[in-house]
């Protein structure tokens, strides 16, 4: 278990700025999701963390020692790749204790501790199956298991949980936190997807262009978004923005209410035409403009409206964020 | 039962219009059979039908072959040549391939494509200055000659091979076992190389097999009886102005064609893939 | 930087894996082959160690030799109507082989064994099947009353004596060469099928194409890069090889009327010792090999930019 501190990390291939100047600090035994669009350069930092990329500036220091010369097996990591890299020819038991017999660890402390990451994740029965052999979500659990085995100091996983099936991917993502928490290892993950990132992540750092956008709670993320991007980006559906008074004025679909629901006198007041209205169960998604501008109103679905009418709606106060119209940045008043 | 009954009459067809190239293919190859076995008095009769027995089976050509003519030293020689070019073979090939595949960049692609340009350059067009070079090495008349010129050909196309079956495995697993403790040079000992087992098995059979064709360079380099491989052996030192052994010509070509035409066929789809690639794909 | 960390970096290993191939390249293919167009214009032979370049002689001298010109001719004449003949048959083969049906392996292995098996050896066995007194073939044709009989369609004679006439001699190489030459490009034909998607020929199905429409508009377009590599290879490798004339007919009958190219550019550089005017007439092989190149590259470019 370590903190690690990036000090102006840089990654160019090219003339492409992968990463492009990162300051950035995960505390011990902390959950960081990394969180973006693909090509925002999520991966590209990971790997620089990994030693995977040698970065064109700045410093990686893993547990107060600088590790930008050292190599990948050096830097007391591990790592879970989006396809599991499981090795094809080794059968379960190999893989897990791949990185234990590189370091010429005795056989019989080797099946010990093999057992020990094999049974932590539930797959003690498994040991003697080759990868072909075993499920997606099987794989999986290897996977972390072979990164587990070592006791890393920092451990990385790319989208661990994007090749498996929808139902699978909802149960691993509820062991995978519980799992972080009782070894309380420091875990750098990756991911686009959001529900992930907020579900899984102490903190999110909202990655775009190769810059962090923002860092925080989720919760932090979701209600008090640093800059329009953030604001975008993050929730389905995003943001909706209007252009008042030489500022961008955001909230949130479901702070966006029909007049009656929110007091007078601390409010927005909002003229809403609605287009078309979208039944989800226990909500409904309201989509329509104000004063031209596309918005979305997210509704308890027994809110009643309906398609083409105009209606007063409001945003209370303190649902509003303000952003400069120019950088887009987050406008404190 | 019916069914596969109709099935095969269905299929009989396909049967009847390979026959022509069966029997234009494998005509030559019969009659090498049944001619090892022929009586002499059998085989120069004009009239007797030559592609049967017509008189019961003799030994008396393949115990001419394997006790009074030099077709053991022939085998002998070409398995010789071919085992230590298949280990140049690999030793160059392989970690070239590792090395375009893997860890060069963009130069990677266009040096490949160099060195498969480099397969094109027939025996012919260098037999001559290669006679040179080998007799300024003072190999002239030796099967050291044959082991390093033979390289010339093997290299490049498994070269080209290796790095198609290099490409095939993720970059991830790779990336994975430096992650797990492996140095740079660990990670291709202990994880690539056992991954790519199968295409270096590829490249052992091609390469000794182009060894157990190839008749231009032993043409040109080789003059000694006893140091002659298979192909030049037997359509030179068994064929004695006009005097020809037939049944232990044909019973030897027949003897020593058939497991290499197996071991190749085995391998067939997979060096065809490698030849096909290099025009139509990457 | 330390020794360990230096076999860690790209940079350093790639260069250092690909090196021994790079230098046994240049040194015995790169080498060799600027001396072959050195030795075309010098006058080097074996027994002379006094050295000249001498210009265009060598090539004044080979294209007036009227058994050079003769060589040229055959080459193209052997070259053309074997690829020819290995590209219908090619077709129709590869149609029949890529069909479902028993005893796959074996009918395979047998199809393939011309390429398969070692050149030298099986043409061992068409010298036999041509020989000028006991020939199989002659034996059929005289067995069905073709030959041999006072007039019989090919001649009363016993014997077709085909490596003995200058046209059957030079029919004969053709056909051994394509006997050879044909598993090799059906093969490939099958590999370019196999690449083909199934669901462009079903959708062609569905859309109502019968057999021949999806063969000529469908399949064959689609084969065409395919096909024209194996006629890219089989002309390369039929324009420069001897193996077959040598082991048949040694370029005979004796007045060169099966020499091809390689065949004389042995005779005169390897056997005859004159190494210059040997390289001046493989020289030859150039233009073609240029142009198999250029093809090469440029399908290898368009693979790299799509």
């Amino acid at each position: 278990m370590a903190n690690v501190q990036l000090i102006g990390i840089k990654k160019h291939f090219g003339g492409v700025k992968a990463v492009d100047g990162i300051d950035l600090e995960i505390k011990d035994g902390e959950f960081l999701a990394l969180l973006g669009p693909s090509g925002s350069g999520k991966t590209t930092l990971m790997r620089l963390v990994a030693g995977l990329e040698e970065p064109t500036g700045g410093r990686i220091v893993i547990d107060g020692a600088d590790v930008n010369d050292l190599a990948p097996r050096e830097r007391g990591i591990a790592m879970v790749f989006q396809s599991y890299a499981l090795y094809p020819h080794k059968t379960v038991f190999g893989n897990i204790s791949f990185p234990l017999s590189v370091e010429k660890m005795p056989k019989a402390e080797m099946q010990k501790k093999a057992e020990w990451a094999a049974g932590l994740l539930g797959i003690g029965h498994l040991l003697d199956r080759m990868p072909s052999q075993i499920s997606g979500g099987e794989r999986q659990r290897v996977a972390i298991a072979r990164a587990l085995v070592r006791k890393p100091k920092v451990l990385l996983m790319d989208e661990p949980l994007s090749n498996l099936d929808a139902k699978v991917r909802h149960t691993a993502r509820e062991e995978l936190k519980l799992f972080q928490r009782e070894i309380n290892v420091t875990t750098i993950y990756v991911t686009h997807d959001q529900a992930e990132a907020m579900g899984l992540g102490d903190r999110i750092a909202v990655m775009h262009d190769g810059t962090i956008r923002q860092i925080g709670t989720p919760e932090a993320i979701y209600h008090d978004p640093a800059n329009t991007f953030v604001a975008g980006f993050v929730g389905i559906p995003p943001m909706n923005f209007l252009e008042r008074e030489g500022v961008v004025i955001g909230f949130r679909p479901e702070a966006l209410l029909p007049a009656e629901a929110v007091p007078a006198e601390e409010s927005m007041r909002l003229r809403f035409i609605v287009e078309r209205v979208e039944d989800l169960g226990s909500h409904r998604l309201v989509y329509g403009t104000i004063g031209g501008t596309k918005v979305i109103a997210n509704l308890f679905f027994r809110t009643p409206i309906a398609e083409g009418e105009e209606r007063d709606f409001a945003v209370s106060n303190r649902d509003l964020r303000r952003f400069d119209l120019r950088t887009g940045e987050r406008v404190r008043p | 039962m019916g069914n596969t009954l109709k099935k095969v009459i269905a299929q009989s067809w396909i049967y009847g219009a390979l026959t022509p190239f069966i029997i234009f293919s494998a005509a030559p190859f019969y009659v090498m059979l049944v001619t090892m076995f022929k009586r002499s008095h059998d085989l120069f009769s004009p009239t007797n039908n030559p592609f049967f027995l017509n008189e019961p089976i003799t030994l008396e050509h393949l115990d001419l072959l394997f006790n009074q003519t030099l077709y053991m030293k022939f085998l002998g020689n070409t398995f010789l040549v071919g085992t230590a070019v298949v280990v140049i073979t690999v030793l160059l090939a392989v970690p070239a391939a590792l090395s375009l595949s893997r860890l060069a960049g963009r130069w990677g692609e266009s040096v490949g494509i160099g060195i498969f340009l480099t397969y094109l350059v027939p025996p012919t067009l260098l037999f001559i200055p290669l006679s040179r070079v080998v007799s300024l090495l003072g190999l002239q008349n030796s099967l050291w000659s044959l082991v390093i010129v033979y390289p010339t050909f093997t290299v490049p196309f498994c070269t080209w091979l290796m790095m198609s079956f290099f490409k095939s495995i993720p970059k991830d697993i790779e990336e994975q076992a430096l992650v797990d403790g492996c140095s740079r040079t660990g990670a291709m000992v202990k994880i690539l190389l056992p991954l790519s087992v199968p295409g270096i098995i590829t490249v052992v059979v091609f390469a000794f097999t182009l060894v157990a064709h190839e008749y231009i360079y032993a043409l040109a380099f080789i003059q000694d009886s006893a140091k002659k491989t298979i192909g030049i052996g037997m359509t030179t030192e068994l064929v004695r102005g006009d005097v020809f052994y037939w049944g232990a010509l044909m019973g030897g070509a027949l003897l020593a064609s058939i497991p290499v035409a197996v071991l190749y066929t085995i391998f067939l789809d997979r060096i065809i893939s490698g030849m096909t690639m290099s025009g139509t794909k990457r | 930087m330390s020794t360990r960390r230096l076999f860690e970096r790209e940079t350093f290993l790639a260069p250092l894996l690909l090196s021994p191939v790079a230098v046994y390249m240049v040194l015995m293919v790169g080498f060799p082959f600027a001396m072959a167009f050195v030795y075309s214009f010098s006058n080097v032979t074996v027994g002379n160690p006094d050295f000249h370049m001498t210009g265009f002689g060598n090539f004044t001298a080979v294209l007036g030799d009227p058994v050079f010109r003769k060589s040229l001719l055959n080459t193209f004449i052997f070259t053309f109507i074997s690829i020819g003949l290995v590209l219908i048959l090619s077709n129709m083969l590869s149609e029949l082989l890529t069909r479902q049906f028993r005893a796959k392996w074996l009918i395979r292995f047998l199809i393939m064994m011309p390429w398969t098996a070692p050149i030298a050896l099986g043409t061992i066995g068409y010298l036999w099947f041509l020989d000028s007194v006991f020939s199989p073939l002659d034996w059929l044709l005289r067995t069905w009353g073709l030959l041999g009989k006072p007039h019989a369609l090919l001649g009363p004679m016993s014997n077709m004596y085909w490596l003995g006439q200058p046209g059957l001699a030079m029919a004969s190489v053709i056909l051994v060469h394509v006997w050879r030459l044909l598993p090799l490009a059906t093969m490939i034909r099958i590999a370019g099928m196999n690449s083909i998607p199934r669901e462009i020929i079903e959708a062609a199905q569905v859309d109502g194409a019968g057999y021949y429409r999806r063969l000529f508009h469908i399949v064959l377009p689609l084969l065409l890069p395919v096909i024209s590599v194996t006629v890219l290879f089989s002309t390369l490798f039929t324009f420069t090889d001897m193996t077959v004339v040598w082991v048949l007919t040694k370029g005979g009958p004796p007045d060169h009327s099966t020499q091809v190219l390689a065949s004389f550019a042995f005779l005169k550089g390897i056997q005859g010792g004159d190494l210059a005017q040997g390289a001046a007439i493989s020289l030859f092989f150039f233009p073609v090999l240029a142009g198999v190149a250029a093809v090469v590259l440029r399908i290898a470019k368009k693979a790299v930019v799509t």
